[in-house]
């Protein structure tokens, strides 16, 4: 009997192979994408108006009009993330240094979009395996980024190798200032985190008005900016401009290797973990539910925080008004995309940096707006969120055993 | 998920037991310190240096009101000087005995004699519009109750919704684009029914495919954003003839809007304002006195026992969530017809959130999250007059004292807000 099993998998290997395949959630994940990238490029067509003043004459060619829009607007997108290879091999060629940097540019410039990403979505991924969904990772940003370019600016004399490292701690320790507030209330009182970090979020944005219009602001300024951090707060940069590509990029990935190592190999990540997935089990166990709770919403802060200090050290080297532009509320869909796993973060963060980075050249090039990437990220999270959609399209089955990653509950209560 | 539903009643209890011990302890303290601590601001920030024989003077009539009415004048010192002490003795009375079921009423009270202390301290020597101040309160109120409302249909019915937001901006796109291309009532009623769209949108993603009601909440403000960002700077950039829809003119209501100070206030508005009013009384109503809000809530407190009596509770959510997302859409559609007049990317700036927050702040109620949104549109307000006035407190902290509020009310402090208990749960037939 146990030959003809035996017979009967090895006839169906293929047939094996291909239904673990439809089940795993890679292939889930890449067919949301896929599918995302699709609509928008249907959206691209249905909104180009050539496709409607040739379709009177001919709807064959109307067609034909918008899928050559669409195509020409993913071909701005990736030539913009990634570069020109013509460009690339015409300048290695060349052998200009500054042709060969600027033709690379694109690439390492989505380098540097995606970092922010990186700890944003770290952040965010953190929050979802302690069970708590940190909305807030906006306004720990801009505390995160207020606090590390207080230390760039006014520490003064200190050697970089000293300066930088403080600096950040700076951010990391303002974001998780923001997030113990809503991470205590939420232990304590039960107030629930969502609408406290949405909370926290605007009081974040008025300090930062604030701050930037009376003790931070530029005094040669008229308008309120940040003066510049010290030359010594600056994270170093590794090529001649435009290049800004820049440290940051390693401290996100090592601080992905960081999160992975709690959660997964500590006793304290073990612990946040069970919190998050059932607090009864964790409270039966004797765990510390409030002890757990706080540190986790701290951890989530501080890495958003770390987001802030990123921008700031890395890239801008002062601190404007609304400089963050949705970080916070994109990384929670990427943290949703990477399964809250920090592999899986740090790839979506690279998907997103590479989108966003695009982005700027396909407005210029095919005139298509910059904010087709929120449709398009809104688009794959509603496809990661109810993967039931994409197994119907795509006839997929079902997989026995659901994995649950996220474990947020409603403000109705635990 | 499951498992977190599975343990749900026992996860209450332990909520509730908190929640009394700390009324019971620390509530009562904390209330009394709180009013102490007011009467303290007042006597020592706002009186003591004030000059005696200043005076205050608060207008009563709008700029271009129909009627006129005499200022009212007031000596600030003597006037705040007695409020502190009234503050003081409640603080004193609470510490030593309590007012118990009333104290909620108390802290209002102090909260009063607080807000008006600071109004006469700010505007000692000057005159200040105060007819003005409450009408344009209200009028800020306008968004953040309707979005409320559009949060209390859905999460009466056991739907989280944190997609009004996104709702609300759809709508004032839709608003515009519509009201644009034929007249204003035509824009209004498309706003409504794109709301309705993403209101569908939101209960097939969490009813049918039962995603975590969060994240399609999530999806709905990104997707939003993202929509109309993008047709905007597409079309309505280009074509400027169709971002001009108008807007709805004030109506005065004949008689009523001739009545002194609260003509003004109440009667002299336009159609949305009048028609928060109304949904606010139907809703009221309708949630809380007919069968059909009675089925609404039973399905949002304990679908399982609703469902043994019959009610079809995903089609009643389904019905619930779509309302809500209408709600939202009329929301939207105040801010480009009955605000601006036109359509601007991200124009809504987070005033989905704050009816999120006025909602809980509300404690479900349209009628609390109305003095909720009152409240925040008071301070929002209060923070562009205050800046004429050159007082001393920066303007933004005048506009954070609401969210830290909302999560003092939240931490139970004001007493416990109750969700209702099968919020965020989808409903599975057994």
């Amino acid at each position: 009997m146990s030959e003809a099993t035996a017979k009967e998998t090895k006839q169906n290997a293929f047939q094996v192979f291909w239904e673990e395949l439809s089940k795993s959630s890679l292939t889930l994940t890449i067919l949301a994408i896929f599918t995302g990238l699709l609509l928008g490029g249907v959206l691209v067509a249905l909104t180009t108006e050539e496709v409607y003043t040739t379709f009177r004459t001919s709807p064959w060619q109307a067609i034909q009009t918008g899928v050559r829009a669409a195509w020409n607007t993913y071909v701005a997108l990736f030539t913009g993330s990634l570069g020109s290879p013509s460009k690339i091999v015409d300048a290695i060629q060349g052998g200009d240094p500054a042709a060969i940097r600027r033709a690379f540019n694109p690439f390492f410039e989505s380098l540097v979009q995606s970092t922010p990403y990186i700890f944003g979505g770290l952040a965010v991924a953190l929050g979802f395996r302690v069970g708590l969904f940190n909305i807030g990772a906006e306004g720990q940003i801009f505390i995160g980024a207020i606090t590390s370019v207080t230390a760039g600016i006014f520490l003064r004399g200190l050697p970089a190798i000293i300066h930088v490292p403080l600096a950040l701690l700076a951010g990391a320790a303002g974001g998780a200032m923001w997030g113990f507030v809503p991470g205590w209330l939420k232990a304590k009182t039960g107030g629930h985190e969502v609408i406290n970090t949405i909370m926290m979020n605007y009081i974040a944005f008025r300090l930062s008005e604030y701050l930037l219009n009376n003790f931070l602001k530029d005094p040669d300024k008229f308008v309120p900016i940040s003066a510049p951090i010290q030359e010594s707060a600056r994270l170093p940069r590794f090529f001649a401009a435009p290049i800004r590509f820049h440290m940051g990029f390693f401290v996100a990935l090592g601080m992905a290797w960081v999160v992975y190592w709690l959660l997964f190999k500590t006793t304290w990540g073990f612990e946040l973990r069970t919190v998050g997935s059932n607090p009864h089990a964790a409270r039966y166990a004797g765990m510390n539910i409030v002890r757990n709770t706080v540190l986790g919403m701290s951890l989530s802060g501080a890495l958003a925080g770390l987001a802030g200090a990123n921008e700031v050290l890395g890239v801008n080297y002062n601190l404007a008004v609304a400089f963050s532009s949705g970080y916070g509320f994109d990384s929670i869909a990427l943290a949703l995309l990477g399964k809250s796993h920090p592999l899986g973060v740090v790839l979506a963060a690279l998907l997103f940096g590479f989108l966003r980075n695009g982005a700027v050249q396909m407005q210029l090039r095919a005139g298509i707006p910059i904010d087709i990437i929120s449709i398009l990220q809104a688009l794959i999270l509603a496809f990661i969120a109810a993967p039931a959609i994409i197994r119907t399209i795509y006839r997929l089955k079902t997989p026995d055993v659901a994995d649950e990653e996220v474990t947020i509950r409603s403000w109705g209560g635990q | 998920m499951t498992t977190a539903n599975k343990s749900l009643p026992k996860g209450k209890t332990v909520i509730n037991n908190q929640e009394k011990e700390y009324e019971n302890l620390t509530r009562r303290r904390v209330m009394g310190v709180i009013f102490l601590l007011a009467a303290a601001v007042i006597w020592a920030v706002f009186v003591r240096d004030l000059d005696p024989n200043i005076l205050t003077v608060f207008n009563m009539a709008p700029g271009g009101a129909v009627v006129d009415v005499a200022d009212w004048i007031i000596k600030p010192y003597p006037v705040m000087s007695v409020l502190a002490f009234i503050s003081a003795a409640l603080g004193a009375y609470q510490l030593a005995r309590g007012f118990h079921h009333r104290t909620n009423l108390v802290l209002g009270l102090v909260a009063a004699i607080f807000v008006f202390s600071f109004l006469s301290w700010a505007a000692a020597g000057k005159s200040l519009n105060i007819v003005g101040l409450i009408t344009t309160s209200l009028v800020k109120a306008v968004p953040l109750t309707l979005g409320a409302l559009s949060g209390i249909l859905c999460e009466r019915s056991g739907v989280v919704n944190i997609g009004i937001e996104g709702m609300m901006l759809v709508g004032a796109f839709t608003g515009a684009l519509v009201g644009s291309l034929t007249n204003i009532w035509v824009g209004l009623l498309a706003a409504v029914a794109s709301g309705a769209l993403l209101g569908l949108f939101l209960a097939v993603l969490s009813i049918k495919y039962k995603t975590n009601q969060i994240i399609s909440g999530t999806v709905i403000n990104i997707l939003g954003t993202g929509l109309t960002s993008f047709f905007s700077a597409k079309f309505l950039q280009k074509y400027q003839e169709l971002n001009n829809p108008g807007r709805f003119p004030t109506w005065n209501i004949p008689g009523l809007s001739k009545i002194p100070v609260v003509g003004p206030i109440f009667f002299s508005h336009n159609i949305f304002v009048y028609a928060t009013f109304i949904f606010i009384i139907v809703l009221t109503v309708a949630l809380f006195y007919t069968r059909w809000g009675l089925r609404l809530r039973s399905v949002g407190e304990h679908p399982k026992a609703a469902d043994t009596l019959g009610i079809n509770v995903n089609r009643t959510r389904y019905m619930a969530v779509t309302l809500g997302g209408m709600m939202s859409g009329f929301a939207g559609a105040y801010f480009t017809l009955g605000s601006v007049g036109r359509f601007d990317e991200v124009m809504t700036a987070g005033r989905g959130f704050i009816g999120l927050a006025a909602m809980i702040f509300g404690n479900w109620h349209p009628v609390g999250s109305f003095f909720a949104g009152t409240l925040f549109g008071f301070a929002d307000s209060l923070a562009s007059k205050l800046s004429i006035l050159n007082v001393p407190i920066p303007s933004e902290f005048l506009l954070m004292a609401p969210y830290v509020v909302t999560m003092v009310v939240l931490a139970g402090v004001v007493g416990s807000s109750h969700a209702p208990a099968a919020e965020g749960v989808p409903y599975e037939k057994e």
